[in-house]
């Protein structure tokens, strides 16, 4: 059995339950057929992806040939990305089950299918080598993720959707602009195609204007300083399921999909030497990583001080990729991989804190460490992986980080990185500080801690942080062998 | 407006007019301009504008809100059912080519099945459309009546 | 006077400035919304002009034509006409559900630090009445 032929269904089976999933009534058989769903697509990307590392793979739909039709082109840095997707969905959507039902009672076949058709729309851009196809898929998952956000429980949700689309959409459609233009100059949408036919008409500023409107657009979704005004209100404002998955997945895809076109479609010589992207990324990831982490150490909102967080963690990615080496590209891949784990076990335990508590404000989570231990203890944990202890997943990224910074010579870099861990172990801490020492405002009533079907979900993610930051061969293995594929050149 | 003759009678005349037109867009879409999204939307307009004319309850009792839901669902799924076929029988995810003898034929009649699934969605979907927007007063009004009681 | 061969182009940019302008300044969301519609029209409009070749007929296969204009930009376009569509019919819906919530959908008033605090947001009552924790 070739698992080429299988890999679309990694994208397909999901999108087919959708429909399906939105008839089902009642609580448990929509949850169902979205675990199983995301466990099929998981499971087919984890056994496709030791092939991927050797080379790319494609799956012409239709049997119509490449540049003619649309095909699906796998290497190991889409390879990575998807399967990531996949996990993160497959893992998290067991504790998931307890919690959507406290926060999203009703009509849970249509909230299930919603995040059904989002996950298929985020591992159908992942999977694609067509450039329209990654703008289709993209409407896809951001319209049902406008939607699931609206699902919150707070009315401020609706207006965090509301300027998410507005942004959003502003946003896919620079994307459609730059398509246009790139199809414009050069007859064809297959990425690879393009990748060949671009270098002749490199010098026009049509090329030029189209890269740009990519980046912007591509920049509004990725949540790249200063397009991410859309994410603090809607990660914070989102059911915290939601929350925890588009924390993990959608701004790592949308960072993909700009890496495939900055450094496969335009090339390397073209976006990093003929034109200063260098400076104009390194500027904005210093900026993301400082602004992020400082807004981050004054928030009272936990959501919202990760939201903040998760700014300042694209601000990591986006460093290492501005480095345009090959040690850059690997530690911006590594830090993607491990950062899905690290806000992942983060999310998953406010999510649980917020079950019992009903409220993620600092103030009225004083003391919560004495009566749930172990939820807490998971979150510090995972706190422990976002500063970049060793031992953990974030400091396998964050040194290689280091060491990528100081190979291309910019020793500076490195006092930044350190100044913003400081900063991360500052908002990190206040947490604990306020979990076990201090005293419990007296408007919480005692609660116990959460029960087993909502922890063991949350200590396999935490786990995980550690797992990977002792054994790396499938993160760092997987890092180098995506930059590998990106910077090799040959399509 | 259900009062009104002229726009009874116009409306009498019009509307299945509007449907074959609709139909014939559908149909034509594998070899001329054409297809399901057009042909869905026309489709859509034409109940829409029974809607308008004869009220929501009328227009409700042709097609209601539950079965627009399904036919949404269903449409997708058709979609999904002739691509698969093409896998089952042997060739990729929306192959047409194993479906029929002869290519030509086999092409068109993967076709005209995959465009009629979008039809049918998106003519649902644009009625879901129409019916979630117009029945919302009445829904608040409902809720706000049972509040108050 | 090439620029005016480009016509189609500059009738794009037009739109495309008005459209984002009532995005950008517009309080008021129905009028977004309106803007973002404007704005997705123009991107539409430059491709499918794009795709017209000078003497090229309509892209259908019959005797004694040689030249054909691109139909590929027409395809797209659709599929990218549909996307505008469900965007619209969502940001109607969201519009609908927070003047439910808050009273208004003007900009000027949902930023007043008194629509700021949390509340409902389903009018039937039901928000939040999920399973409690035990």
């Amino acid at each position: 059995m070739n698992v080429v032929e299988w890999l679309p269904f990694s994208v397909l089976v999901p999108l087919i339950a959708a429909p399906v999933c939105a008839l089902l009534p009642g609580r448990t058989a929509p949850w169902l057929l979205a675990w199983l769903s995301a466990l099929v697509s998981l499971l087919i990307m984890a056994i496709a992806l030791p092939l991927l590392w050797q080379g790319q793979v494609s799956y012409p739909f239709g049997n119509w040939p490449p540049p003619i039709g649309i095909e699906y082109r796998v290497d190991a840095a889409n390879g990575l990305v998807a399967l990531l997707v996949a996990a993160v969905a497959g893992f998290v959507l067991p504790w998931a089950r307890i919690i959507n039902n406290f926060e999203v009672p009703e009509r849970q076949g249509i909230f299930y299918a919603l995040f059904l058709l989002s996950f298929a729309g985020l591992m159908g851009i992942t999977l694609t080598g067509d450039a329209f196809n990654v703008f289709v898929f993209l409407e896809i998952s951001a319209l049902s993720t406008y939607a699931l956000i609206a699902h919150g429980q707070d009315r401020r949700a609706l207006l965090a959707s509301f300027r998410y689309l507005i942004i959003g959409t502003v946003g896919a459609t620079f994307l459609l602009i730059g398509i246009g233009f790139l199809y414009m100059m050069t007859g064809t949408l297959n990425m690879a195609d393009l990748a060949e036919r671009l270098p002749e008409v490199r010098d026009t500023s049509t090329v030029r204007a189209s890269l740009a409107f990519i980046l912007v657009g591509l920049g509004l979704k990725l949540a790249l300083f200063p397009l991410h005004l859309w994410l603090p209100n809607a990660y914070t404002f989102a059911p915290n399921f939601i929350t925890t998955f588009l924390a993990a997945t959608a701004t790592k895809v949308a960072l993909y999909v700009m890496l495939r076109f900055v450094f496969t479609v335009f090339g390397y010589d073209y976006s990093f030497v003929a034109l200063p992207l260098t400076g104009l990324l390194l500027t904005l990831a210093i900026a993301g990583m400082f602004a992020g982490s400082w807004v981050a150490m004054f928030q009272q909102n936990l959501k919202r001080m990760l939201a903040y967080s998760s700014v300042a963690q694209v601000g990591y990615m986006v460093l290492g990729i501005a480095l345009a080496t090959s040690a850059g590209l690997t530690a911006g891949m590594l830090h993607l991989f491990n950062h899905a784990l690290m806000k992942g076990a983060l999310f998953m335990a406010l999510g649980t804190l917020f079950w019992r508590v009903g409220s993620v404000r600092l103030d009225d989570l004083a003391g919560i460490g004495r009566e749930m231990p172990w939820t807490m203890t998971a979150f510090a944990l995972a706190g422990l992986s976002l500063i970049g202890v060793p031992l953990t997943a974030g400091f396998v990224s964050k040194w290689y980080l280091i060491v990528a910074a100081m190979e291309a010579g910019q020793a500076w870099l490195v006092i930044l990185i350190v100044i913003t861990s400081l900063m991360a172990i500052y908002y990190v801490w206040r947490v604990i500080e306020a979990a076990w020492f201090s005293a419990a405002p007296e408007t919480r009533t005692p609660v116990s801690e959460a029960p087993l079907s909502l922890l063991i979900p949350l200590y396999v993610v935490v786990a995980a942080n550690f797992w990977f930051g002792i054994d790396t061969r499938l993160s760092v293995g997987g890092a180098e062998a995506a930059a590998r594929a990106l910077l090799g050149g040959s399509p | 407006m259900r009062t009104n003759g002229i726009l009874r009678v116009i409306a009498r005349f019009l509307i299945p007019l509007i449907m074959l037109f609709g139909l014939y867009i559908q149909f034509h879409g594998e070899y001329s301009p054409g297809g399901g999204f057009q042909a869905g939307v026309v489709f859509a307009a034409a109940w829409i504008l029974f809607a308008l004319i004869y009220g929501l309850d009328a227009a409700l009792a042709v097609i209601s809100q539950r079965a627009q839901f399904v036919l949404a669902c269903l449409g997708a799924l058709l979609y999904a059912f002739v691509g698969l076929l093409g896998v089952m029988l042997g060739g990729r995810f929306l192959d047409f080519r194993p479906l029929l003898e002869s290519p030509q034929a086999a092409q068109q009649a993967g076709i005209i099945a995959v465009e009629f699934g979008v039809g049918v969605t998106v003519a649902a979907c644009s009625m879901l459309f129409f019916t979630f927007f117009a029945r919302r007063k009445r829904e608040i009004d409902a809720v706000e009546a049972g509040g108050a009681d | 006077m090439a620029w005016l061969g480009h016509f189609n182009y500059w009738i794009v940019v037009i739109l495309m400035m008005i459209g984002f302008y009532a995005v950008i300044a517009r309080g008021n969301m129905v009028k977004k919304i309106m803007g973002l519609n404007l704005f997705q029209t123009s991107v539409f409009i430059m491709f499918i002009s794009a795709g017209k070749i000078i003497g090229g007929s309509t892209p259908v296969l019959r005797e004694g034509v040689t030249v054909y204009s691109n139909p590929l930009p027409h395809v797209l376009i659709l599929t990218a006409i549909v996307v505008g569509v469900a965007t619209t019919a969502t940001g109607l819906a969201l519009a609908v559900r927070i003047r439910e919530a808050y009273g208004t959908i003007e900009d000027d008033e949902l930023v007043d630090p008194a629509n700021q605090r949390p509340g409902e947001t389903r009018l039937d009552g039901h928000a939040g009445k999920g399973d409690t924790p035990r």
